[in-house]
């Protein structure tokens, strides 16, 4: 029998993941289509797209149709802290994706850890991007960060400084080279090219990687960052996963909004990230709150080319009926050839370029198949 | 067998030299420098794949994925900032953005600067960051004709010897940063083509030194 009423790939991946986040208790959540702009307006580099679909209400409000979901979960917990609220969801986001000129309708799927976030928390939200990578692919890796290794780094020059920005691009990158340019054009605080270098270059497998992260936060008088990263790695140590993760100090963020751990998500079918996220305690800052905050989104529209399986036909048998055939036969061959466990599609004439395994003729009530 | 390495070349001269580079670093393709119209070749046993593809365009293969790694100009970097890992500058392909105009040329900042290029990206943040207000002329092609004719007040382009500025009456005002050719890596690919990118950067690194 054919899949063709099985789930689509989007549902399928959603379903999974939800029971997945739902069995680490996680509530489901469920935003406004609207939100207030205002909203979104105060926190525009937050988003990931600049674009937001706008209008005005009937009370003369000027509302967006979400073009995010961190920002409404935050908007709409309060702050409990040290209880934690533990979230997932799934929605449809509206963006305009870099270089389009309109808007795409995306689908995420993810979750939020909001309130006394502490490091069991952190390392509970790695483990489930794992394993929301690892039920989309065989082929799977994380790519984890500590994003006040660069924040150390960087910290001599100030915050809003375009220098610093070009520098933490060089991070992203892996340019090596970069950093040269760029001191070319303005000197650099002492021992600082050489400590970007090092940060770039401390990146591989948790074993390689960590010795290096350690040196450099030794020598940046920040051991502390070095052991968070050791301490929330740890719940990897000796399972399966372990293969996949990576430390990649190439993960960054706006420092504005996030701090501390930052993870991407890759699959070997997919060429862009398919899962991002991070703790964002800076952001809710921003939004006036004292607790901290993790989270990470799955993109559904990046895994619209994993599953490349296609069906070879589109339904079992094709019933074909005569005209003025009682819509009573019609029913009741179709409910038959179903219970025989067979998909079909009743047509009085043709199904276009439809495809199906076999055909039938419905005559005097009887289904009587092509040769 | 282990998975192939794409590679993005840019058509013509550069493209030319840059396979010479990663054919000396390990990755050899020898049918590629038959005569002919083919764009794709392929070396089985060295495990690499390279396409011939228009210089603007590399960032894009890259970038989605249909390439590993390529090699694109700074000025193509900068003007499209694709979301990929620049991993080696290699030193050829060495020329310069600038600011050109005609040799009498003096910037009167009570009028708007009339500013002619393809690099409307680049042309924008240069004079954004000196807070000076423009009109962009986004031309495809010929671009030093603009200011002989009036369309322009200057232009924003790659300058490599100066010459073709010096036939047009033209002269360098400003440079805005130099180029040279980028090797740059999808990131996914860098994941999980990690040995054999990391080999050819290596290589290449060996090969400079």
């Amino acid at each position: 029998m054919t899949e063709n009423f099985s789930f689509t790939n989007d549902e399928r991946i959603i379903f999974t993941l939800r029971a997945l986040y739902m069995k680490y208790g996680y509530q489901p959540y469920r935003m406004s289509k609207f939100e207030e702009y205002d909203l979104y307006s105060r926190n525009k580099d937050f988003l990931v797209s600049e674009g937001v679909i706008t209008f005005t209400d009937t009370s003369g409000r000027l509302m967006a149709l979400k073009p995010d979901v961190t920002l409404s979960i935050i908007k709409n917990t309060r702050d409990a802290a040290p209880d934690v609220s533990k979230l997932c969801y799934d929605e449809n986001v509206y963006r305009s994706p870099k270089g389009s000129t309109g808007y795409r309708e995306q689908m995420q799927i993810g979750l939020e850890q909001i309130g006394g976030v502490d490091l069991c928390g952190v390392s509970e939200v790695l483990w489930l991007a794992a394993e929301s990578l690892a039920s989309l692919s065989d082929d799977f890796i994380l790519d984890v960060s500590h994003l006040g290794l660069a924040s150390a780094v960087l910290a001599p020059l100030p915050p809003r400084d375009a220098t610093r920005a070009a520098l933490l691009k060089c991070v992203a990158d892996k340019n090596l080279h970069g950093i040269a340019e760029i001191a070319k054009d303005r000197p650099l605080p002492d021992g600082m090219a050489g400590r970007i270098a090092s940060l770039i270059e401390a990146s591989g497998k948790p074993a390689d990687a960590l010795p290096r992260i350690r040196a450099l936060a030794d020598d940046l008088g920040t051991p502390d960052i070095a052991a968070a990263l050791e301490t929330v790695l740890s719940v990897f140590e000796g399972t399966p996963y372990a293969a996949s993760i990576r430390i990649d100090t190439s993960v960054t963020g706006d420092m504005n909004y996030y701090n501390d751990i930052v993870f991407r998500g890759f699959l070997r079918e997919v060429a862009e990230p398919v899962l991002s996220g991070g703790q964002y305690d800076m952001l809710m800052k921003r939004m006036h709150r004292t607790d901290r905050a993790i989270g990470f989104a799955v993109y559904l529209d990046r895994l619209e080319r994993l599953d490349e399986t296609r069906p070879g036909t589109d339904a079992d048998v094709l019933l074909l009926y005569p005209p003025d055939t009682p819509p009573a036969d019609v029913h009741r061959a179709t409910a038959a050839l179903i219970a025989a466990g067979k998909s079909v599609f009743a047509a009085g004439s043709g199904a276009g370029r439809l495809r199906f395994s076999e055909v039938a003729d419905l005559i005097g009530g009887e289904v009587i198949p092509r040769a | 067998m282990p998975d192939m390495l794409n590679i993005a070349l840019p058509k013509g001269r550069l493209g030319e030299i840059v396979y010479s580079l990663f054919a000396a670093a390990g990755f050899p393709c020898p049918s590629i420098l038959d005569p002919g119209r083919r764009l794709i070749f392929e070396n089985e046993e060295a495990g690499v794949r390279y396409f011939w593809v228009k210089p603007s365009d590399v960032t894009v293969y890259v970038e989605r994925g249909a390439a590993d790694i390529g090699v694109a100009g700074r000025d193509i970097l900068l003007e499209y900032e694709p979301d990929v890992y620049e991993l080696s500058d290699l030193g050829i392909g060495k020329c310069r953005m600038a600011v050109a105009a005609p040799r009498d040329f003096r910037d009167d900042p009570r009028r708007t600067l009339r500013v002619a290029t393809k690099f409307r990206h680049i042309a924008e943040t240069y004079y954004a960051s000196r807070g000076r207000e423009i009109d962009i002329i986004h031309l495809n092609g010929s671009i030093e004709i603009a200011p002989i004719v009036g369309l322009s007040d200057v232009i924003v382009d790659i300058v490599e010897t100066g010459s073709t500025l010096r036939e047009n009456n033209l002269a360098v005002y400003e440079t805005i940063f130099p180029i040279s050719a980028r090797l740059i890596a999808n990131k996914s690919s860098h994941k999980f083509k990690n040995e054999a990118i990391s080999r050819l950067v290596k290589e290449i690194a060996g090969g400079r030194t």
